[in-house]
């Protein structure tokens, strides 16, 4: 991910973005995908670009755009920590893994720390069903979580 | 000769270490300047033995595990390449009982074959499927599938052949098969193992789905959340595609079929296949009502078979094998195999794939060994979160669509979440209705804010405000979720809270310390 001042070329990025998939059946949503991994998110900016180029309206972008969890409308931290919160994960302790994890942090769910190292996520569901509790840093998987692994954990994100 | 050292590189196994262990492999065969290769395959599905290494010895596999890095010195010490004894061994792999009790037919590969090697998977049966497939009529082929008496694995249960004659009874100037791998449901991780571990298999059965209707065009729509899958789906399309198996000429024959990997975007309700097409189209991921059925209009308004990975990766073996080989494993209406995927807290955690017809308590107990905390079983929850809370007392459920419809439960894609006796009930009711309100498409009403009504009623019971009050608001509700939802999530929303309310009255009822403490 490029990072260059906000509305330097969003438009044109943008552009550029679309014009590598639009040649794809049903593009929006790969397009979202590729607009949120060249700028962290989804600007604002991009918004009508995107319906100029799928001849769409902007409500129906917003609309799609806001459906999904994944994409954001801000920048997310460095790292982002996704804990799963899923029944297979709450029955071995994720509640208490996750009071854990927000206390070390000082942040709740869906928050930033202020020196912008971490966003901590909820997730539903890993697939690491048999090794619950389960989180996800940057895509690297970890099961079987305990108060060791949350230090290890903290300790990277910080360094 | 080369050694072979298998290390998974399956989310699972990599969760556990894998990869920490796979890298001092490496080091150490560089150290000891040793002739050996790393292959790094799926898992097998013992993930209480994960990360499990296996070497290729004269005699068979030997394996050993669960190991982490700092195991691997000492492995190498004990001449573990030659198959050494080590506190690790587990000896041959197939004889450990957890694999050994198994039926396996759509999971043959997934653990022991090199998962991107065109090569390993045909010399371990694959492609078998198509070569028949494309030398077959459609109409065989789609006979030979219904014939089997393969039912949707993806929850609903509905008869594969079914769906796929109805695609090629239907005109269409372009047909699509699409692969649903949006598997949301907690407790359930089989599809994410067959992509990592045996993605050719997903392949085979989508490109005989594609010569079988007549669809030229498939997608596999897999969540975000598994982007260790995504990859490994990307390579092995790639990787078909130049062998042939996917183009203008699928295997040399005249019928065309290619596909594509689409990512998910994280709601949980593009698992629901009128809310996947939705999403593929770029639309939001909103249920549609049916009719019309996707096989008659699906994707872009074209005859669509969609169908969940486990059905199409089942395809490739029903056409080697026969429809009577598959057919006669199973139970009534319920026939072949199903990867029980048994998760949560229990000591014997994993994908254990059997014959329909097990009890519950034969796979939490016998298999799953009980909890992994060592108490006492309380509570399954068997289907995901839209699935039935089981109590012990109905451990004599078979596996089976019917059986559990029968006690109001369902087998959903055949995950079980095993709780131990401090789970609280009331705790897991709300957290069904919470679930269901951060993920509702918010097209139906009852759904939409019946989910969050549910939540407020819930908390008013923990707090003893006219407990019988609100557990008869709660069963209305839930009727009303039940009879006025178009699809799974709201419909079924009220099975784990039913069941928590009916089989576990003592968690709802007024709790001096629990009112006390809020």
């Amino acid at each position: 991910m490029s990072m260059q001042p906000a509305s330097t070329g969003i438009a044109e990025r943008t552009a550029q973005v679309i014009e590598d998939l639009k040649g794809l059946e049903g593009p929006l949503l790969p397009i979202l995908h590729g607009i949120q991994h060249e700028f962290g998110f989804v600007p604002q900016e991009s918004l009508p670009v995107i319906a100029e180029a799928l001849n769409l309206s902007r409500a129906e972008v917003h609309g799609v755009v806001t459906f999904y969890h994944d994409f954001r409308s801000h920048p997310a931290g460095r790292h982002v920590l996704k804990l799963c919160q899923a029944e297979a994960c709450q029955s071995m302790g994720s509640d208490a893994i996750a009071a854990k994890m927000k206390q070390l942090l000082g942040i709740g769910f869906h928050e930033t720390t202020r020196d912008g190292a971490v966003t901590l996520e909820p997730v539903y569901c890993l697939g690491l069903c048999a090794c619950a509790p389960s989180a996800m840093l940057d895509g690297d998987v970890i099961g079987r979580l305990d108060a060791d692994k949350l230090d290890e954990i903290v300790a990277e994100v910080r360094a | 000769m080369t050694a072979t050292i298998y290390i998974p590189d399956d989310s699972g196994a990599l969760a556990l270490g894998a990869h920490k262990v796979a890298k001092t492999v490496a080091a150490e065969i560089a150290a000891r300047g040793l002739d050996a290769r790393i292959v790094r395959n799926g898992s097998r599905g013992a993930y209480f033995i994960e990360p499990l290494v296996e070497i290729a010895t004269a005699a068979g596999r030997a394996a050993y595990g669960p190991v982490t890095a700092r195991d691997v010195p000492s492995l190498f010490d004990a001449d573990f390449l030659s198959g050494g004894a080590h506190r690790l061994s587990l000896g041959d792999p197939e004889q450990i009982p957890f694999i050994a009790r198994q039926t396996r037919l759509t999971f043959a590969r997934c653990g022991i074959t090199d998962p991107l090697s065109l090569e390993d998977y045909e010399a371990h049966g694959g492609l078998a499927g198509l070569k028949k497939a494309v030398a077959m009529a459609p109409a065989d082929i789609v006979k030979t599938v219904t014939e089997s008496g393969l039912r949707g694995r993806g929850g609903a249960g509905f008869p594969t052949g079914i769906k796929w004659k109805t695609v090629l009874d239907t005109v269409g100037d372009r047909k699509y098969i699409v692969c649903n791998a949006d598997e949301g449901d907690s407790a359930t991780f089989a599809d994410r193992m067959i992509m990592e571990g045996d993605p050719f298999v997903l392949i085979e059965g989508m490109t005989i789905a594609g010569v079988a209707t007549g669809a030229t065009r498939g997608f596999v729509y897999i969540r975000s959340e598994y982007p260790h899958a995504i990859a490994k789906m990307e390579k092995a399309v790639a990787i078909a595609r130049r062998a042939g198996m996917l183009g203008v000429n699928v295997l040399g024959s005249p019928h065309a079929f290619d596909m594509e990997i689409r990512s998910g975007a994280g709601a949980y309700v593009c698992g629901e296949e009128t809310s996947l097409l939705n999403s593929l189209e770029g639309k939001r991921g909103v249920v549609r009502a049916k009719p019309p059925l996707p096989a008659i209009q699906g994707l872009f308004g074209r005859p669509t078979v969609i169908n969940n990975v486990i059905s199409l990766a089942s395809v490739p073996i029903i056409l080697d094998k026969g429809a009577e080989h598959y057919k006669n494993f199973g139970m009534g209406r319920s026939r072949g195999t199903i990867p029980i995927q048994i998760a949560g807290n229990v000591r014997h955690g994993g994908l254990f794939e059997t014959a329909f017809g097990l009890t519950l308590g034969e796979i939490v107990d016998g298999i799953g060994g009980g909890t992994r905390s060592g108490r006492p079983v309380k509570a399954v929850q068997v289907g995901g979160p839209l699935g039935a809370y089981f109590p012990r007392a109905l451990f004599d459920t078979q596996f089976d669509y019917e059986a559990f419809a029968a006690r109001d439960g369902l087998i959903g894609h055949a995950g079980l979440a095993v709780f131990d006796d401090t789970a609280d009930m009331l705790k897991q009711a709300r957290f069904a209705f919470e679930f269901c309100a951060i993920e509702s498409c918010g097209k139906c009403t009852p759904c939409r804010l019946g989910s969050m009504r549910g939540v407020e009623t819930i908390d008013r019971l923990a707090s003893g405000v006219e407990p019988g009050k609100q557990i008869e608001l709660v069963t209305d509700l839930c009727n009303t979720m039940k009879f006025g939802s178009l699809c799974a999530l709201g419909g079924f929303t009220p099975y784990p809270v039913m069941s928590a309310i009916t089989h576990f009255p003592e968690d709802f009822k007024p709790h001096p310390v629990r009112a006390a403490a809020e």
